[in-house]
């Protein structure tokens, strides 16, 4: 096992909802990255899980920044701190609409200039800070205030966008595997240049299910396949323990989707198309790791 | 050093001046040179900054907050288009009190394309808590590129300020220029609120209704402050460098019966059309109004004034008229000329001032009084 620092820099005062994964993905980030860190926060649920001014939970400064800017307000603070010499750690912190939608171009442009920075996008699949609005990463059926009938569009291939600018480092994590998440913060913190963790945050009111729920559907989405825990180091992919044990024999993944009430009432023909993305990604993930493509 | 320059040349020779740690470049016609300079200093050694090519002037501006609130020197430049791209956070750096300094080149909106001279791109920044200076040569745009870095970064202030020059009128016209060793009339940048890890704060968190009030007049505060800061810097650099502005240049003012108000280029090609004025028995002046925010207290009382905007708000006015009637009675002829690089002549201005009409509203080549 590996051995998690105790020092917490979330403090017990945060106002997340309770069972929030972003909270819980959040102290094993800083507890991975250390004093020596600040955090980059555009307008997503971390700002308000902070607090109210002057208060604040998260032990390590954070700065808040308007939703469309953060990779590029990260930029320039990496590039200040290393014209000053100092080796403090730049992470920005965004949910999956800062990232996937109205970040996406400030998040290419930082990738391209080879910022070194570590950005991790938490990824509940909708904007939840405003109560649950589709996003470019709500899967195919899922129910939010929108999207009232289902969404029909598949999910923005977040990863692959990101893999198409050569990132040092690009891991999916899951707010369910906490060591393994801790592990690939404090792997991407060693490599420079721009680092990419993308983290799927299963959210209870979101997602509606119940709150002492978060890790066990984290845990679904994984061994269901819909979720691969995957890391690739300067482009050498690796499928991590969990989900190799998924892709030799996954659970149906209606185990995972009826459990949600984001999924109720879904039809046939979004559970296939959600399978066939899922069968088609281990697929591809699989032929990267074993270096054919 | 004598040397010639154009306006874009010369903000950039300020900013090496200067040396800011990070500087965040986007192109966008007709600032372009400005970046392209800094970029050649960059490359070659002469100025040892982090140059951020990044891909939006959004992200210009968002790149020069996260190094600022670091405490480091930061710069960018930009235009009509890329001013109101980056508005959100033009808005941001203010806020979180951040002293970036931003050249803008003032060229036309669109649609249609037009990328020439007008100042309504500026001027729709300008209730964002950032200080506006509007300069008119090329030695100006020197002098008041260096004066912005040490206002803006002064205790008294720590807010952003925009310079802006005419496009192409100044930012593409050859003009003299004497370059300075500043010394340590720019001292290094203190920020008070910059990021510490050893004492960690939160930045921009959620904040409420009475706490949010209080930051406002906070910035009101900064902003009433600077004008003696303003003027102390403009002393202190009269008395080292020997050239000064004012918050507005006046010219043939203090006897003149009729006084011309025009900013940027118009506001110089004003004094010609003084002199025409004087020679034909007319006793003009001019005033170039140099700060738009924070914005001088002028005491027109007893002259007739005629007031060039090289700007619109529609449905009230030409904004500097309009902005002028609002603080005193006045007796105003409002002139809108050079609108999308409308060429406009000190014989032009002259003409205005003839067949002044106060009271009334002139769309200058297009429309009658209205």
């Amino acid at each position: 096992m590996t051995e998690i620092p105790k020092e917490e820099f979330i403090l017990k005062c945060t106002s997340a909802c309770a069972g929030c994964p972003s909270t819980l993905i959040l102290r094993y980030v800083l507890k991975a990255a250390g004093a020596d860190t600040v955090l980059v926060v555009p307008a997503c649920c971390t700002s308000v899980i902070q607090g109210i001014y002057p208060n604040t939970a998260v032990n390590v400064p954070v700065y808040n920044v308007a939703f469309a800017a953060a990779a590029a307000c990260a930029s320039g603070m990496s590039e200040a701190f290393q014209k000053a010499g100092k080796k403090t750690n730049v992470i920005v912190y965004a949910g999956d609409g800062g990232t996937v939608d109205i970040g996406i171009q400030a998040l290419s442009g930082a990738f391209e200039r080879e910022t070194d920075f570590l950005y991790i996008c938490y990824d509940n699949e909708a904007y939840g800070n405003t109560g649950m609005q589709r996003s470019g990463s709500t899967p195919i059926g899922a129910r939010t205030t929108t999207t009232p009938g289902g969404k029909v569009h598949a999910k923005k291939d977040l990863d692959a966008i990101v893999a198409a600018h050569n990132p040092s480092y690009l891991a999916t994590a899951c707010a369910a595997y906490p060591q393994d998440l801790f592990k690939k913060v404090q792997k991407a913190l060693t490599l420079r240049g721009s680092k990419f963790i993308h983290v799927l945050a299963p959210c209870p009111p979101g997602w509606r299910f119940s709150s002492e729920m978060t890790v066990e559907m984290g845990k679904l989405a994984v061994r269901s396949g819909l979720w691969i825990l995957y890391e690739s180091e300067f482009g050498k992919v690796t499928i991590n323990g969990p989900s190799k044990a998924a892709m030799i024999k996954p659970i149906p993944i209606e185990d995972y989707l009826s459990v949600q009430g984001r999924f109720k009432g879904i039809d046939r023909k979004a559970i296939d198309a959600l399978k066939s993305q899922a069968e088609q990604r281990a697929k591809h993930l699989q032929k990267e790791a074993e270096g054919i493509c | 050093m004598l040397t010639i320059a154009t306006g874009n040349k010369a903000v950039a020779a300020a900013v090496k001046e200067v040396k800011p740690y990070v500087i965040a470049a986007y192109p966008i016609t007709p600032q372009t040179e400005i970046v392209e300079q800094i970029a050649e200093y960059v490359t070659s050694g002469e100025l040892d900054s982090r140059y951020i090519p990044v891909e939006s002037e959004h992200s210009a501006m968002a790149a020069c907050i996260g190094a600022s609130i670091t405490g480091a020197r930061t710069f960018t430049a930009t235009s009509s288009h890329g001013l109101l791209y980056m508005h959100e956070m033009v808005n941001w750096a203010a806020g979180a009190r951040l002293p970036i300094v931003m050249a803008n080149v003032n060229r036309a909106i669109g649609p249609g394309w037009n990328v020439w001279a007008e100042h309504t791109d500026a001027f729709q920044e300008r209730d964002t808590g950032w200080l506006q200076v509007y300069v008119s040569t090329v030695q100006e745009a020197y002098d008041t590129t260096l004066m912005a870095f040490r206002i803006a970064e002064h205790a008294d202030v720590i807010l952003p300020v925009m310079v802006n020059l005419d496009g192409f009128l100044l930012s593409h016209s050859m003009q003299s220029l004497d370059t300075l060793n500043a010394g340590d009339f720019v001292p290094p940048l203190h920020l008070p609120h910059a990021i510490d890890v050893l004492n960690p704060a939160g930045y921009g968190t959620l904040t409420g209704p009475d706490e949010h009030f209080r930051f406002r007049w906070e910035i009101e505060k900064a902003m009433r402050r600077s004008r003696k800061v303003i003027a102390e810097t403009e002393r202190d650099f009269a008395e080292r460098f020997g050239r000064s502005y004012g918050v507005a240049e006046e010219y043939r003012y203090e006897d003149a019966d009729v006084v011309v108000i025009a900013m940027g280029t118009l506001g110089k090609e004003a004094e010609v059309a003084v002199d025409l004025l004087r020679n034909e028995g007319v006793n003009a002046g001019s005033l170039r109004i140099r700060w738009l925010r924070p914005f001088p207290d002028l005491d027109l009382s007893g002259r007739e004034v005629v007031v060039i905007d090289r700007d619109y708000s529609f449905g009230f006015g030409g904004i500097i008229a309009q902005s002028l009637m609002a603080r005193q009675r006045v007796d105003l002829y409002s002139v809108i000329a050079g609108l999308g690089g409308q060429e406009v002549t000190y014989d032009d201005i002259a003409g205005f001032v003839r067949e002044r009409r106060p009271g009334t509203e002139l769309w200058f080549g297009v429309n009658g009084n209205v």
